[in-house]
């Protein structure tokens, strides 16, 4: 038994490292480090560069210019880059989209997509929850009514992430007859935004961010070309996505960063005198904390290297999600607490010279931390998911 | 980076797992707990047989020269099984104090006939007013000629009841809770003067408080440097504790399995209550901890070998303990919860686990004991 990397490992390790120190734009660590949201060409910018360099899709086949890395490479990879504060990377085309297109698409719809998705030319979101399908996927009812050569969409997506910045969104749509069990009349279109008829209107979450939208079709022609897999198939493209989208969710590298911040803010504030971190019961969560993260590495290690030796994870994956976003949650929380009663403000009401922007952003990170445990199939959906295809409850 | 295994540690792990199956079933426990001894000599030697009792011991005294980590699934069998018999007082703590600090005539003495199978060994450390601190030692013990003579007290020795030989720290100089002046003391278990209360403890599990009135031990039973004992009782705690974690690991994976089959066969409203997600939630989340406290038992197992630095391998040992800790109380809780009043009987397995996870949360220090611990050994992060 060893837990530490392996030579090649940690020579694969320090080589993105040093990459890492001398292309990530300070500008853009900056922006991470403040608690800042980025504009859709500061992201669009990190992807050009990681293009560039041919690490921007190391999971896809060769051909479409992925680079045979492991899973334990592609950890690597993930965790190093939380680590140094690059900025996210968006799913949707890389993780998503691109993806499903290998596996199902058409050879024109992967000579078409797949390059732009790689290069970063077009920017995707995901067309997937309704106001009335959140958890129950597939009872959503957009249609999409077949004429001739395309198809007509009609309905609303609700919680769309980035919408507002997108190209392309990728929808599941219901193409079925009312009287088929709910799975089966589902298709996956690909959806021009410029096409007419689509309508975008933000949704401001509690923190006063803009990130998801709603997105409405009103008679939106799509040409069937655009369909991925077969009509009606829309629901085994989406399962197969849905094991993508959970892939990286227990994003170690960046709790990391963020538990190393958590201790020197907390080292900073005083209480009765002393530096916070040594009062007993704020450093017994802080501990805890800790703790939680290096057993939910450790586990992740684990799971690496049983999918190393070849087998196919399963219900482990939500295991890391719940976990990886409770740690996450637990330390927004701390540093909001960590800040004490100068957590309340918020925004400078007019010119303000001298307000602690940094400070005022902890308490709305908090905030928004907790849809963490809510996206990409809620913990409790989660449990779900490990409770039948783990314990076969 | 490797989680398996060797061949050699899966073939040992494979054999221990095949005698408790077959010689240390619930019901064959259920009989060694009513005896007299409350022990099994047979389950003793067969441990001998299988080279158990030598794996960690050096190999020029009959030991195998292993480690924590080839105790591993050693100590998970015991922890799924609850094998009543003192393996973590003998192996984990008191032939470790030997190997530690013993010098050879002591080593020579002592590790062979463990890992033969005849003789025990306990370490008493606990006092009354010692809790967890493993420099608050009151007991003295004051040079006379060459003599030691020994007064106080010690308490809770694990494996006390039915060991053949103590070692015991005892105070040679300097204040109660002073780092210097700990020495230990090899004592036979017929000593003069040495007075032993034995008792059953509620996991099944025996020990013993010790009083010493004027038992004089010959200077030649000191192990080790007088006065200069901690660093070792402190390394041979560590590694009974990544052993313990380990155990833990073990009985708690009974624990959920075993809960699992009852959500799965036991039906009420007409349906198995495992369907409903109430409790699926539950289990999933005994299931996670599980999971959480494997990796943790390796991390401490692997650092109490391979860690030479003392403050790095209390960390890990200590963050190991605070998550085994929580993940003890949680499983064993929601185990006997899920059972309903099942759970609360002597007659299912379930509560005896119950009462060996709520023992091991406490065994070496309890969550809140680690915590401090991890703290005060700094919050500066490991180099990564």
């Amino acid at each position: 038994m060893d837990l530490n990397y392996s030579p090649d490992e940690i020579t694969f390790r320090d080589t993105v490292r040093a990459w890492l120190g001398e292309n990530l734009p300070a500008e853009l660590r900056e922006k991470i480090v403040a608690y800042d949201h980025f504009t859709r060409d500061e992201l669009l910018a990190w992807h050009h560069i990681l293009a560039r360099k041919g690490w921007i899709a190391p999971a896809w086949p060769r051909e479409w210019g992925g680079n045979n890395w492991g899973p334990v490479q592609r950890y690597i990879f993930e965790e190093e880059c939380g680590y140094a504060g690059a900025p996210p990377l968006v799913p949707f085309g890389l993780a998503m989209c691109g993806p499903v297109l290998i596996r199902f698409g058409t050879a024109q719809q992967k000579a078409h997509f797949l390059p732009r998705i790689y290069n970063g030319d077009d920017f995707w979101c995901q067309g997937y929850s309704e106001p009335g399908s959140g958890s129950d996927l597939a009872s959503l009812k957009t249609r999409a009514v077949r004429s001739g050569d395309h198809y007509v969409v009609t309905g609303q997506k609700t919680w769309t992430t980035l919408a507002h910045y997108a190209d392309w969104i990728f929808c599941l749509v219901r193409t079925g007859e009312a009287d088929q069990k709910k799975q089966d009349g589902i298709s996956f279109l690909l959806i021009d935004m410029k096409t007419p008829g689509i309508t975008v209107r933000p949704l401001v979450l509690m923190d006063g961010g803009h990130e998801v939208n709603e997105v409405f079709f009103d008679e939106v022609k799509v040409p069937t070309a655009n369909r991925v897999h077969d009509e009606g198939a829309g629901w085994t493209v989406a399962k197969f996505l849905l094991s993508h989208e959970r892939m990286n969710t227990a994003r170690i590298g960046t709790s990391r960063r963020e538990l190393e911040r958590l201790k020197e803010f907390a080292a900073r504030q005083r209480k009765n005198g002393r530096p916070l971190i040594e009062d007993p019961r704020f450093r017994d969560k802080l501990t805890r904390l800790e703790v939680e993260l290096t057993a939910l590495s450790i586990t992740n290690l684990r799971f690496l290297d049983q999918l190393r030796g070849g087998r196919v994870p399963g219900a482990e994956i939500s295991m890391l999600k719940i976990r990886g976003t409770e740690i996450q949650q637990m330390l927004t929380e701390l540093m909001m607490q960590a800040a004490g009663p100068l957590a309340q403000p918020l925004a400078p009401l007019g010119e303000a010279v001298d307000f602690d922007l940094f400070t005022a952003g902890l308490a709305p990170r908090y905030a928004n931390f907790r849809k963490t445990s809510i996206y990409a199939g809620s913990n409790e959906i989660q449990r779900n998911i490990i409770a039948k295809m783990s314990l076969g409850l | 980076m490797d989680f398996e295994f060797s061949n050699e540690q899966k073939l040992l792990g494979e054999s221990v797992r095949r005698f408790v199956a077959r010689d240390y079933t619930f019901e064959a426990r259920s009989r060694i707990l009513a005896s007299p001894s409350g022990m099994s000599d047979a389950a003793w030697q067969a441990f001998a047989d299988l080279g158990l009792l030598a794996i960690a011991l050096p190999e020029d005294v009959d030991g195998f020269g292993g480690g924590a980590v080839d105790l591993l699934s050693t100590m998970e069998a015991i922890g799924e099984a609850l094998v009543l018999e003192p393996f973590l007082p003998t192996v984990g703590l008191g032939a470790q104090l030997v190997v530690r600090a013993g010098n050879a005539a002591q080593k020579r003495e002592i590790l062979p006939a463990v890992a033969a199978g005849t003789r025990k060994l306990a370490f008493a450390f606990t006092e009354s007013g010692s809790r967890y601190d493993l420099a608050h030692v009151e007991l003295q013990a004051r040079r006379e000629g060459d003599h030691y003579r020994l007064d106080g007290a010690k308490r809770v020795v694990l494996g006390g009841a039915v060991a053949h030989t103590f070692i015991v720290c005892a105070r040679t100089a300097g204040e109660a809770a002073g780092r210097d002046g700990i020495s230990l003391f090899v004592v036979d278990h017929a000593q003069h003067g040495m007075a032993r209360t034995d008792y059953r403890n509620l996991d099944g599990t025996v020990a013993c408080d010790l009083r010493f009135e004027a038992a004089l031990v010959p200077a030649g039973a000191l192990l080790g440097a007088p006065g200069a004992a901690l660093p070792a009782i402190e390394a041979c705690i560590d590694f009974a504790t990544a052993l313990v974690c380990a155990e833990a690991v073990g009985a708690m994976k009974f624990a959920n399995e075993t809960t699992l089959e009852y959500l799965k066969t036991r039906k009420q409203f007409g349906v198995p209550i495992g369907s409903f997600q109430a409790l699926q939630h539950r289990m999933v989340d005994m299931v996670i901890a599980q999971e959480q406290s494997r990796s943790m038992a390796s991390l401490a197992c692997v650092r109490v070998d391979s860690e030479n630095d003392p403050v790095e391998r209390a960390r890990a040992v200590s963050a190991a303990k605070i998550k085994i800790a929580d993940s003890c109380r949680l499983i064993s809780q929601e185990s006997v919860q899920l059972h309903g009043g099942m759970g609360m009987t002597e007659e299912l397995k379930v509560s005896h686990t119950f009462r060996r996870l709520t023992m091991i949360a406490q065994q070496f220090g309890d969550a809140d004991h680690h915590l401090e611990r991890y703290a005060s050994a700094g919050h500066q992060a490991r180099g990564r």
